[in-house]
């Protein structure tokens, strides 16, 4: 049974339809990569997908979503609260328990973020404010990752690393990616979106950047 | 403890008011003396539950001289406001708006009152002047926070009038009428409370109601001031303030004669320290010795109080607007508990904490207890209503915790550092309402006040009037380099 199903489904708001004629299944274990021009609907598909898997995927939203007043400890640990017992979030709010700092040091570690674990997430870059968004969806307990350009505020070489974390961490994970490149070489599956359409639907093995220049060009009428 | 993690500064200086205030506390007398305050209490809410409108004729005059003495009593402070806001680049005039708005307008009240009885000058007065040092500071930074842009682009040559009529004063226009609502309904309040020191407002029926124990019309007198202000914005239309100020002028009893040799006896006499105003050889000494008895058997035990007072009173009002203001945010709960809290928040701090802690002194005897309360809920309530709106403007991820994990992580981190800024805004306003609670007799600063005044001693009044605003201008100033040092920072409306 696939985790998510969507049969020519149409989504819009503010009565402006975004995604149109919408069938997909997105099956437990699969890498996705969704492509496409910003304003495609890459992020509308991925609320819909979020909203279908029933609460139990962690979710980086493209504005991140931190609380920019806590530290990156804290913004990690939150991936757990619904988890954890009021007695415990609060004790760790105020004063962290070690078994709790072990554990979200090893994904922080993960994302090379360990000397910022606690530093107020207000005076990190944009780079690490995303690393730490990541590191709250990878400390949440769920199989299922959905993210929205999440390597899109650091350089290549940290990109992959992010990648690489969050492949072998996670089950299932479906991204919205601007970088082609990376697309294709961490995903497992391709999919287009032009003019709120899904496109192309492929196996990345044997894809080629290039390929994906329709995705990109203006409509020929 | 995890090595590595330090208490940031607002958690420390959270930590250094706490313990402060639980000090406090410890020193303070906060007992229920009343034999049976639920008895009272009992009357009190069977008087809440059924008004009686028709309990005295004077109700609708009573109304009527409250909306009167705030209309005019805004509408000179903020003329004069104004004009002192242009000056404002003066340090004389800077100074002497802290020193004017550092005087409660009870206390002002009570110093008209011996020069001008009660005429209605006592009453507008006692609002326009601390009002007009109040609206001076505020529309001079107003007019400072302006975009200077445009100011740039203007050709050089234009003089300094034009500019100001073309460039500043359009942006700041609608800032100025906005602050003037909110000080109306300030005002509103402060007239209702005049009425306890004699003027013919609200809180003068409501004394007198309330010593009979005539709580219907307590309940009657409280919900149509309620109305007044919740309808605020549907009256004050600008179009209509000519009427409302000619209105206003003309009920008002201007009949009330008083003489102007008591003005000058009271200014020139009165007010003198009475060992000089004795004069003889040895004035010096005595002038000594009277100053050492105001300060070690007045102003000293009675600041000590007020400042006791003040800083429970602060803490606690933190505490109540971390519960007050989820009520109304719609992040915590859907719309029929909001509805019911916005009730609660309106009544809370449409209630001048005055009156709120003299319904309480009567239910629970004197003590500082009900001081606390009515202050602590007065206050949370305002900023609690300000948070909240605050939280309706914050953006949560779609897939955020619900319940009190999401208070405790998503929200309160996020409210804590405004909430901050806001609460020691209002210290100050606090301190001021703290020491004129002391004329309901808890022993702050304005006990002593009301005693002098009582003894026809305005020479001591004076002095501790002196002293209190000098208090006032202390925590002022304490708050600012807290408030700096933190970087909180309160934005326009939230004044």
């Amino acid at each position: 049974m696939p985790l998510v199903e969507l049969r020519d489904e149409s989504v819009g708001y503010a009565g402006k339809q975004v995604l149109h004629g919408l069938t997909l299944t997105v099956d437990a274990g699969e890498r996705i990569a969704l492509v496409g021009e910003s304003g495609a609907g890459k992020s509308t598909l991925l609320r819909l997908i979020y909203e279908r898997c029933g609460g139990d995927a962690a979710l980086v939203p493209q504005e991140l979503g931190l609380v920019q007043a806590l530290t990156v400890f804290h913004n990690v640990y939150m991936g757990r609260l619904h988890r954890r017992s009021l007695w415990r979030n609060l004790r760790n709010l105020v004063l962290p328990a070690r078994a709790d700092v072990a554990a979200v040091r090893e994904i922080v570690t993960s994302l090379r973020l360990e000397d910022k674990l606690f530093a107020g997430v207000g005076t990190l870059s944009g780079g690490q404010q995303q690393r730490t968004a990541i590191g709250r969806a990878l400390y949440h307990p769920g199989d299922v990752l959905i993210a929205d350009e999440p390597v899109s505020s650091v350089d290549e070489h940290q990109a992959r690393d992010i990648l690489e974390a969050i492949m072998t961490q996670k089950q299932t994970v479906v991204l919205a990616m601007h970088d082609r490149a990376l697309a294709i070489e961490f995903a497992d599956r391709l999919i287009g979106i032009k003019g709120g359409r899904v496109v192309l639907d492929r196996p990345a093995d044997g894809l080629a950047p290039a390929d994906l220049d329709d995705l990109y060009r203006a409509a020929e009428e | 403890m995890i090595a590595g993690r330090h208490p940031s500064p607002l958690a420390r200086t959270t930590g250094i008011f706490l313990g402060v205030a639980l000090v406090c506390l410890v020193f303070a007398d906060i007992a229920i003396s009343t034999v049976d305050p639920w008895l009272e209490f009992g009357r009190l809410l069977t008087g809440i539950i059924t008004p009686d409108f028709y309990a005295t004729d004077s109700l609708g005059l009573a109304l009527a001289y409250t909306m009167a003495f705030a209309v005019l009593g805004v509408a000179l402070g903020n003329v004069f406001g104004f004009g002192l806001a242009l000056m404002f680049h003066s340090r004389a005039v800077q100074v002497g708006c802290a020193v004017i708005r550092s005087v409660h307008e009870l206390f002002w009240a009570l110093i008209f009152l011996q020069m001008f009885g009660l005429s209605p000058i006592t009453g507008v007065l006692a609002i326009a002047v601390p009002y007009a040092g109040i609206i001076a500071k505020v529309y001079a930074e107003i007019l400072e926070e302006a975009d200077p842009a445009p100011l740039k682009a203007l050709p050089p040559g234009t003089g300094r009038a034009s500019a100001f009529l073309f460039v500043r004063l359009p942006d700041a226009w609608a800032h100025f009428r906005n602050y003037s609502m909110y000080r109306l309904e300030c005002g509103l309040r402060s007239s209702a409370v005049l009425g306890f020191i004699g003027l013919p407002t609200l809180g003068f029926h409501l004394e007198a109601a309330f010593r009979e124990g005539q709580y219907s019309e307590v309940s009657a007198l409280l919900i149509l001031f309620y109305l007044v202000i919740a309808s605020m914005r549907v009256w004050m239309k600008r179009p209509l303030l000519p009427v409302y100020l000619v209105g206003a002028a003309l009920i008002l009893p201007w009949g009330v004669a008083f003489s102007l040799s008591n003005i000058a006896r009271f200014l020139t006499h009165d007010i003198i320290p009475y060992p000089l105003r004795a004069g003889g050889s040895d004035m010096w000494a005595n002038m000594g010795d009277w100053l050492s008895l105001m300060l070690f058997d007045q102003a000293l035990p009675g600041a000590v109080a007020t400042v006791q007072l003040t800083m429970i009173a602060l803490v606690a009002t933190g505490f109540l607007t971390l519960l007050f203001f989820p009520l109304i945010s719609p992040l915590l709960l859907k719309r029929f508990g909001r509805w019911a809290g916005h009730l609660f928040l309106v009544i809370t701090r449409s209630t001048p904490e005055y009156i709120l802690a003299f319904i309480l002194l009567q239910l629970w005897g004197p003590s500082m207890l009900p001081a606390i309360v009515a202050l602590s809920f007065h206050n949370a309530a305002i900023i609690g209503h300000l948070i909240g709106r605050y939280t309706e403007s914050v953006q949560l991820r779609q897939d955020a915790v619900g319940g009190l994990n999401r208070y405790f992580y998503e929200i309160l981190p996020r409210v804590y550092r405004p909430m901050l800024a806001l609460l020691f805004y209002r210290w100050e306003v606090i301190l001021r309402e703290t020491a004129i609670l002391g004329i309901l007799g808890i022993a702050t600063l304005g006990f002593y006040v009301d005693s002098a005044f009582a003894d026809l001693r305005f020479d001591r009044a004076m002095v501790l009037i002196a002293f209190t605003a000098l208090l006032n201008i202390c925590v002022d100033m304490i708050s600012r380099s807290v408030r700096t040092r933190l970087r909180l920072q309160t934005s326009l409306e939230v004044r």
